[in-house]
C-alpha cells in the first residue's frame, strides 16, 4: 500500500503544514498588504497547480496523436478539466485578494484579463469535444486542439502580461517569488508546503476522476454482452 | 548511392513539394477569380457593417475607431477563411489526400487566406478612411499594421476552419474555437495600433511587433506539425 500511495500521503502532510503555517505561522508584516500576504501559499499555488496540470495533458495528448491509444484521451481530459479547477479557484483567490489590497475586485489588470483567457480557451476545448460524437474523432481533434491551446497560452499568460504595466507582484517593482523578495519564513512553507500540496492535491483528483471514467466505459462496453448471456 | 545522386533527390523533392504547394494555391486562386465570391462576398460584407458603423457613430474618435476596426477585421476573417476548407466536400478531400502531402496541402491554404486577409485588411482599411474619417496622424504606418494584423488572424482562422470541418461542423463552432484563441492576438495588435494613433511613440512597441511576429511563425509550424493528424481518418 505504502508503495502506491506514498505520494497520497506526502500530499495530506504537505497541505496540513501548508494551513497550519500558512494561517499561524507568522509573516512580514507589511502595510496595506497587511494579513493577506498570506494568500501567497493559496493563491499562488493553483497557479502552479494549473500550470503543472495542463503540462500534464498536452503530454497525454501527444501520447495519444502517437499512439492512438483512447486511454490516453481519457487522461489528457481530466487533466485539463483539473487544470480548469485550479485555474477558476486561482482567479477567485486572487480576485479577494484584490478585492483587500488594490480596493477592487476586479481592475482589469493585464494579469487578471490573461488568466480568464487562459481559461475561456480551455472551455473552448471542451465544448470542441462535446459537438463530436464519433469517439476516435473526438479524441484526435481534442488533442490537435488541447496542443495548439497550450501553445497559445504562453503569449497569454506569460508574454503578453509581463510586457504592459500591471499592478500585480513581480512587476513593475513589486516584489514577488524573486528569491530576493520572498520571505524567508514564507519560503519555507511555500515552496517544500504549498506548492507540491496543492498540485498532488490536484493529481489526486484526476487521477480519481479518471479511474471513475474507466470504470463507466468498461460498464457500457461490458453491457451488450451480459445482455447476451441473459437472453442465453 | 552517390552523395551527389542523393544531394540531386533532396533538390527533386523540394522542388516537387514547391509546385505541389504552388499547384494548389493556383488551383484556390483561380476557383476564386472564376466563382467571384468570397471576395464581393466579404466586400458587400464589409460595405455594409461600415455603413452601418456610419449611419450609427458619424466619425468616432481615436480609441472607439482602433477598437471598431480589429472587431471588424476578426469579423471579416472569420468570413472570410471559413469558406476555405468547408468549401471542400469529402470526396474531393479524398482526392487531395491521394494526390499531396498534409503539409503541402496547409501551407497553400495559409498562404492563400493571408494573401486573402491581406487584400480584405487594405480594402477595409480604405473604406473605415473613406467613411468614417480618419483620425490616424500616421495612416502609413497603419498599413502595414492592419497588414499584419489581417495575415497573423488568418493564420490562426485557417487552422481552425481545418478543426472546425474535420468536426464536420458549420463556422458557427471556428467562431466559437477562435474567439478566445484571437484575445492575444487583438490585444497585441491594439497596442501595436497606438504606434500609428499616438503623437509620440511609446515605448516597448518594438518588443510586441516581433512576440507577434514570433507568434506567426509558431502558428504556422503548430499547422505544419498537427495538420497531418487532422488529416488522416
Amino acid at each position: 500500500m505504502l508503495r502506491q500511495n506514498w505520494w497520497k500521503i506526502i500530499c495530506v502532510v504537505a497541505l496540513i503544514y501548508t494551513c497550519i503555517e500558512g494561517f499561524l505561522g507568522s509573516v512580514p508584516a507589511l502595510p496595506i498588504i497587511n494579513e493577506t500576504i498570506r494568500n501567497l501559499y493559496f493563491h499562488v499555488a493553483m497557479w502552479f497547480g494549473m500550470m503543472i496540470l495542463f503540462i500534464v495533458s498536452v503530454v497525454y495528448s501527444i501520447k495519444y496523436l502517437r499512439t492512438n491509444n483512447h486511454i490516453f484521451d481519457i487522461y489528457a481530459l481530466e487533466y485539463a478539466k483539473g487544470g480548469i479547477v485550479f485555474g477558476c479557484l486561482g482567479l477567485l483567490t486572487g480576485s479577494i485578494w484584490a478585492g483587500f489590497t488594490w480596493g477592487a475586485f476586479w481592475s482589469n489588470d493585464p494579469k487578471q484579463l490573461g488568466a480568464v483567457i487562459a481559461l475561456l480557451i480551455y472551455f473552448a476545448y471542451l465544448v470542441l469535444r462535446n459537438s463530436m460524437t464519433d469517439m476516435d474523432k473526438r479524441a484526435r481533434i481534442g488533442a490537435v486542439y488541447n496542443i495548439f491551446a497550450f501553445a497559445m497560452l504562453f503569449p497569454t499568460i506569460w508574454i503578453i502580461p509581463r510586457m504592459v504595466e500591471s499592478l500585480h507582484p513581480g512587476g513593475m517593482g513589486n516584489p514577488a517569488l524573486d528569491s530576493n523578495d520572498i520571505d524567508k519564513r514564507m519560503r519555507i512553507v511555500f515552496w517544500p508546503g504549498a506548492v507540491p500540496g496543492w498540485t498532488l492535491l490536484g493529481v489526486w483528483i484526476t487521477t480519481l476522476r479518471i479511474r471513475l471514467q474507466l470504470l463507466t466505459e468498461k460498464k457500457h462496453t461490458s453491457e451488450p454482452t451480459k445482455k447476451k448471456f441473459s437472453h442465453a | 548511392m552517390t552523395e551527389e545522386s542523393l544531394r540531386f533527390a533532396a533538390k527533386l523533392s523540394v522542388i516537387r513539394a514547391f509546385s505541389q504547394i504552388f499547384a494548389l494555391f493556383r488551383k484556390d486562386l483561380l476557383l476564386e477569380i472564376r466563382q467571384q465570391y468570397t471576395f464581393y462576398g466579404v466586400l458587400l460584407y464589409v460595405a455594409s457593417t461600415i455603413f452601418v458603423l456610419y449611419l450609427s457613430m458619424g466619425e468616432p474618435e481615436g480609441p472607439v475607431w482602433k477598437g471598431l476596426f480589429w472587431m471588424i477585421q476578426l469579423f471579416v476573417c472569420v468570413n472570410a477563411v471559413a469558406k476555405s476548407f468547408l468549401q471542400e466536400g469529402r470526396g474531393r478531400l479524398l482526392y487531395f489526400f491521394s494526390i499531396t502531402s498534409p503539409g503541402n496541402f496547409i501551407v497553400a491554404k495559409l498562404i492563400f487566406n493571408a494573401g486573402l486577409m491581406l487584400l480584405m485588411s487594405l480594402v477595409s482599411l480604405g473604406l473605415f478612411v473613406l467613411m468614417l474619417g480618419n483620425p490616424m496622424p500616421n495612416p502609413v504606418v497603419f498599413i502595414f499594421i492592419s497588414c499584419l494584423g489581417g495575415m497573423s488572424l488568418s493564420l490562426v482562422f485557417t487552422f481552425l476552419a481545418a478543426i472546425a470541418a474535420r468536426a464536420q461542423q458549420s463556422a458557427a463552432l471556428m467562431a466559437i474555437l477562435g474567439f478566445p484563441l484571437v484575445i492575444p492576438q487583438l490585444l497585441l495588435l491594439s497596442k501595436i495600433s497606438n504606434i500609428a494613433f499616438a503623437e509620440v511613440i511609446q515605448g516597448g512597441l518594438a518588443g510586441m511587433i516581433a512576440v507577434l511576429v514570433g507568434l506567426d511563425v509558431m502558428l504556422v509550424a503548430l499547422s505544419l506539425i498537427l495538420f497531418p493528424f487532422l488529416w488522416k481518418d
